[in-house]
């Protein structure tokens, strides 16, 4: 009987408690309200996306009929996949390739012009990123008419220095550098708006003092701009990697993954296993493990960084 | 003194040197892309190379508008980057405010859920996203290209910063005049932000005008194509690719987004670094 009525006061208490509680939240329904729209959003084409895909992954679905769980058969078909970890370690050169080269340039550019002594500087930024507004599929195809092998304005002007013509969407390493030049082409302006606008925040007098002291130019820039300026720098950098393994419409317009599969990215494997061969449930499994790559190697980036910054 | 002058000279020989390098190698392809759209065919390959033909002409651009009917494909262009611009503005201007100027339970989890959000790659939704506009059958309409990013993470995250600047007096003395939270809102926050939605918009804008993916994905019929997609349906039998149709509708793609940046370029640079200094 008494354990009964404590019961009964606790339930009460408890229903009391939560009728507060939803009170405070009708009083305060406006914020509420005001954001929900993106959680609302987030929970059909986000949360449920989520869970779906990882229910997919340990199937078999063509996206049509049953669907047929398989266990861990998509993964262990995903470990012997040799098309994928040639897609992952093609992320991996494509990013040595162009994160260093055009992270350097970004930062060199943006030391350049923020100062106002150069001539002209408004125009040059103007100019250099000006390509980033250029959609992917226009660029691409410029640089495909550009870079023929026979007729291409590229091999054209380096026939004039007498250099025999460059297969660059031929070969293996053309294809390769062809990507990273429209990759760097398309960010390059982009990266170094980043690197101005952290400049920006770094007082003048720092620079100018190491310079005073006698440090040359090159000096400063090495030991005084680099350091502050490595916050931006990592952002940058955190950005790029993601972007070397999510490069899509870059390869789908320019090289196509090839040649022989050089260029291929997890992102256009995903696309195709899901799109053109229609194995849903393999292309989830893939989507899952890549994400999971991905995630790891960006935490190791920020340990990286951080612990250099220390 | 001397030496140091001298090393100075040498300093900005090669700065000079590799700006204009760069600026080359940047405005090349732009060149070349409007010239081979002005070409007669037989020119496109000539060797050596010509710069600006003697037959120039607009004829590419003509055969789109009667083979293509480009100017259509402009407005469909338009109409999905607009309405999903406007929307997703109104959404993250909305959500910024609650988020800026409200204080309630659980504000905290929610925005770093928020954040979170940001690093899940758009490759892990996309088969069920695909799955889900199907059975909506949105397959083969705009619906899919404006509604699920309505409301942005980053847009969200950039508005609050906004607001948070704008001074509470104006909100109060509405407040005290009776004023609703969402009038407040519409009349007295939406007005003073105008500069943040521009930068904003702009980059909204300039997204779903240059998206590829979502239309290849969900766009089937060939009067609903955009731009980027236009362009990449014209390449034709291997060798046989209408290249100076192809740069003509490149230009075209180009040319309102150009003059948009030349307007806005500060507001839009605003936009793409605010992330990157504050965050």
């Amino acid at each position: 009987m008494t354990e009964t009525t404590t019961m009964n006061q606790s339930a009460t208490s408890l229903l009391s408690k939560l009728r507060r509680k939803w009170l405070e939240i009708v009083k305060m329904r406006w914020p509420y309200l005001f954001i929900s729209p993106f959680y609302i959003l987030f929970l059909i084409f986000g949360v449920y996306p989520i869970l779906f895909s990882l229910y997919l992954s340990f199937t078999e679905w063509k996206g049509l009929g049953p669907i047929k769980f398989v266990g861990l058969k998509n993964f262990e078909m995903l470990f012997k996949d040799k098309l994928f970890w040639q897609s992952m370690t093609n992320g991996v050169i494509l990013f040595f390739l162009y994160v260093p080269l055009m992270t350097f340039l970004a930062l060199v550019l943006a030391v350049i012009l923020n100062s106002n002594r150069v001539r002209g500087f408004r125009l040059f930024r103007t100019m250099i990123f000006i390509p980033y507004i250029m959609n992917i599929v226009a660029a691409g195809f410029t640089f495909r008419l550009m870079l023929n092998e026979k007729y291409g304005l590229v091999n054209l002007m380096l026939g004039i220095f007498h250099i025999p013509p460059v297969p660059w969407l031929e070969s293996v390493w053309g294809g390769r550098i062809s990507l990273c030049l429209l990759v760097i082409w398309a960010w390059l302006g982009y990266n170094m708006v980043l690197m101005l606008a952290g400049l920006q925040t770094i007082p003048n007098e720092l620079t100018e003092a190491a310079l005073i002291d006698g440090a040359s130019p090159t000096q400063a820039f090495f030991y005084v701009t680099i350091p502050v300026m490595r916050p931006v720098i990592l952002f940058s950098v955190v950005l790029s990697t993601m972007g070397s393994f999510n490069l899509f419409s870059e390869i789908y317009n320019l090289t196509q993954g090839g040649p022989v599969n050089a260029t291929i990215t997890p992102v256009i494997l995903i696309f195709r296993h899901a799109f053109t061969n229609f194995r849903l449930g393999y292309a989830s499994a893939m989507a899952y493990l890549y994400f999971l790559i991905l995630f790891v190697l960006t935490l190791m980036q920020f340990r990286y960084f951080g612990q250099q910054a220390d | 003194m001397f030496t140091r002058r001298l090393s100075l000279w040498f300093t900005d020989f090669l700065m000079y040197a590799l700006l204009i390098g760069v600026s080359i190698f940047m405005m090349l392809p732009f060149i070349w892309m409007v010239s081979t759209s002005l070409k007669p065919p037989d020119e496109i390959f000539a060797i050596p190379p010509i710069i600006i033909s003697k037959h120039s002409s607009l004829s590419a651009y003509v055969y789109l508008q009667q083979q293509y009917n480009i100017l259509g494909i402009v407005k469909n262009t338009f109409v999905i980057a607009f309405s999903a611009t406007i929307l997703r503005l109104f959404f993250c201007a909305l959500g910024g405010y609650g988020f800026a100027k409200f204080k309630f339970p659980g504000q905290g989890a929610l925005f770093a859920f928020l954040l979170g959000t940001m690093v899940i790659p758009g490759a892990v939704t996309l088969v069920p996203v695909y799955i889900i506009m199907r059975d909506l059958k949105w397959i083969d309409t705009f619906w899919p290209l404006i509604i699920p990013g309505a409301a942005n993470a980053f847009g969200i995250f950039f508005m609050r910063q906004y607001i948070m600047s704008v001074s509470n007096e104006l909100m109060d003395a509405a407040r005290i005049d009776g004023a609703g939270e969402f009038t407040i809102f519409w009349r007295i926050i939406l007005p003073i932000i105008a500069p943040g939605l521009t930068s904003l918009g702009l980059i909204f804008f300039m997204g779903s005008w240059n998206d590829f993916i979502g239309p290849l994905i969900y766009l089937k019929s060939p009067e609903l194509f955009t731009l980027p997609l236009i362009i990449r349906s014209l390449i034709g039998p291997v060798g046989r690719t209408v290249y100076d149709v192809q740069m003509a509708t490149s230009v075209i793609s180009l040319i309102p987004l150009l003059i948009i940046f030349l307007i806005f370029q500060r507001r839009f640079v605003e936009g793409i670094t605010a992330g990157a200094v504050k965050g």
